[in-house]
């Protein structure tokens, strides 16, 4: 006999990057539509421009939209509570986010009210109370099964497939906030580098660097290279701690994870924690001076060399 | 004429740091027979936690943190983070004693629930943890804490600054970096560029074994610390087939064009 409730239903908090939805959150979206319905959540100085667009992406059956002056700067504090009210009202049993500073930040902070485990970048979602994530720097793949009543998750973007933007037609509404901030927090500036180069998160080619660029000025090397093939640049945790690169390029355990189509890796070891950031890219090639450099492991193509002759010579190439 | 109350130079203001021991970063994990194995491998001080020490330390140094207290929730043999935060320059230290079988399958969440049980006792101003634990990879334990204790947050910081009861926290977000100040008592997550931590130097490092430590069983907080999680399957990810050494970058170009297909 089936049981009555075969179904959840999802909430998935939308996350924008200049106006328009990341797309790892239609990838969230389709993680939450295994579970059940789904309702998307806008919520930021954005949120008018977000709930538009999660109106017409396919899967999404209700759109839900909190954009108030406490939670437009997306402080944690103040979204919590709201997120927590949306819950409570609309019977949510599952809340998904894609992997992010501000889903990691948002996500755990709710789960707490509900007395709930947050399940942290999942993979794969094999039922509504099972879930696989990487623990050990990507060494053990962990599936796991949840008792909580509500279910709080934060999504790996490149392990789904992106829901389609379009073929939606989900109604918006706006929820109800609690009014005034609570003033426990305030937010002050972001610090953000403007950029026309392609957004390292979601490229389909990334170019990184490691200590072997040996300078923040080499990296305009790697630059020369990504411009051709319209590809990110990213660094490893070392060239950015030493500030060769902002943080915002850090690829690795405790950094972005991507999967591009291509990545190519110049100058970089190949440290662990490195590897656990971009080991599921399609295509990985490998220059390094070093022939016993582990990053030579996890490659289909391994170049023993000097990147200040092959990078350049390789964008000759590249540019025909 | 009126009486206006000035507070003395030194404020009391108490920080509380989460130390967690963990697995070293540099030990590559394996599983076995659906077990990870963890027998007999290097095990170190949580390296963002190294970086949450550092910071109340160098708090305290700047006479801002009149005391420091360190905390590890763990198996007996956690202590040794402990004496590693005394070298440091913590004041006291506390030690939650956990069952070796429990400390398997120990969650953020109940650690959570222990470190807000002692916020009740302790009241810090200032809690400073790791932003994740290199075994668990959950990054989450810092905002369950917050949203216990429901106090404000600043994750993934690089830079914080105490001043007239509030914390300004720098944050790394993905798009670059942002600034919040907090009022206290708030709850810190120490992230990778906030400082380089010091190694304590022997002479304090053997002062810190004759320190005493609060140690305390985990089933004596009265905190329900089973777990929600339950492990049904872990095992290694799948290998990557191997790879090849081209010779030039020509046969570089050629593999990447004409054979992967990707350039």
């Amino acid at each position: 006999r089936m049981s009555t409730r075969a179904l959840g239903k999802a909430l998935v908090i939308a996350e924008t990057l200049e106006g328009k939805l990341v797309p790892a959150t239609l990838a969230a979206i389709t993680a939450a539509a295994k579970v059940g319905p789904v309702t998307a959540f806008a919520s930021g100085k954005d949120a008018a421009a977000a709930a538009e667009q999660l109106s017409k992406v396919a899967g999404v059956q209700q759109v839900l939209v909190a954009s108030g002056a406490a939670v437009s700067s997306g402080l944690p504090e103040e979204l919590a509570p709201v997120v927590k009210s949306v819950v409570e009202t609309n019977g949510i049993t599952h809340v998904f986010a894609a992997t992010s500073a501000f889903s990691k930040n948002v996500i755990p902070r709710v789960a707490a009210k509900f007395d709930a485990m947050p399940i942290c970048d999942i993979t794969a979602v094999q039922g509504e109370d099972t879930f696989v994530r990487h623990a050990y720097a990507g060494n053990v793949v962990a599936t796991v099964k949840s008792a909580d009543a509500v279910k709080f998750a934060t999504v790996r973007g490149t392990s789904f497939e992106r829901a389609a933007a379009t073929g939606g037609s989900a109604p918006i509404a706006a929820v109800a906030e609690g009014g005034a901030a609570s003033g426990k927090s305030k937010w002050l500036e972001d610090l953000i580098a403007k950029s026309d180069k392609p957004d390292l998160a979601t490229a389909a080619t990334v170019v990184a660097g490691g200590r072997g660029l040996k300078s923040g000025e080499n990296f305009k090397l790697l630059e020369a290279l990504a411009a051709p093939l319209k590809a990110a640049v990213g660094a490893t945790r070392a060239v950015v701690d030493a500030g060769y690169c902002p943080n915002d390029m850090q690829v690795g355990q405790t950094g972005k994870t991507i999967a591009p189509t291509l990545y190519i890796g110049a100058g970089i070891s190949g440290a662990i924690q490195h590897i656990a950031g971009m080991k599921e890219s399609k295509v990985i090639a490998v220059i390094n001076t070093d022939a016993d450099a582990p990053f030579f492991q996890v490659a289909d193509y391994g170049l023993v060399g000097d990147l200040f002759e092959a990078v350049p010579a390789l964008t000759k190439l590249v540019k025909g | 004429m009126s009486l206006m109350y000035r507070p003395t130079a030194a404020q009391q203001m108490k920080v509380v740091v989460g130390v967690k021991r963990v697995v070293d970063y540099s030990v590559k994990i394996r599983v076995k027979d659906n077990k990870v194995q963890t027998d007999n491998v290097k095990m170190s001080v949580n390296p963002f936690c190294e970086i949450a020490l550092e910071e109340a330390v160098r708090l305290k140094e700047k006479k801002i943190a009149t005391e420091v207290i360190a905390v590890t929730v763990g198996v007996k043999k956690a202590d040794d983070v402990l004496r590693t935060a005394m070298a440091l320059g913590c004041d006291k230290a506390i030690h939650i004693v956990v069952p070796d079988a429990e400390a398997a399958t120990l969650e953020p969440l109940a650690v959570a629930k222990v470190l807000a049980k002692l916020h009740e006792e302790l009241k810090p101003d200032l809690w400073i943890l790791g932003k994740q634990a290199v075994d668990g990879d959950f990054g989450s334990t810092p905002q369950l804490l917050a949203g216990l204790i429901d106090a404000p947050q600043g994750t993934f910081a690089s830079e914080i600054a105490v001043a007239d009861g509030k914390v300004k926290v720098t944050r790394e977000i993905d798009a670059g970096r942002q600034v919040v100040e907090l009022n206290l008592p708030a709850v810190v997550a120490a992230d990778l560029r906030l400082n380089q931590p010091r190694f304590p130097n022997l002479q304090s490092i053997m002062k810190a074994r004759k320190k005493p430590v609060d140690t305390r069983p985990i089933d004596k907080l009265g905190v329900d610390t089973k777990p929600h999680l339950a492990t049904v399957k872990v095992e290694e990810p799948a290998a990557r087939k191997a790879g090849i050494k081209v010779k030039t970058v020509e046969e570089l170009f050629d593999k990447l064009r004409n054979e992967a297909k990707v350039l």
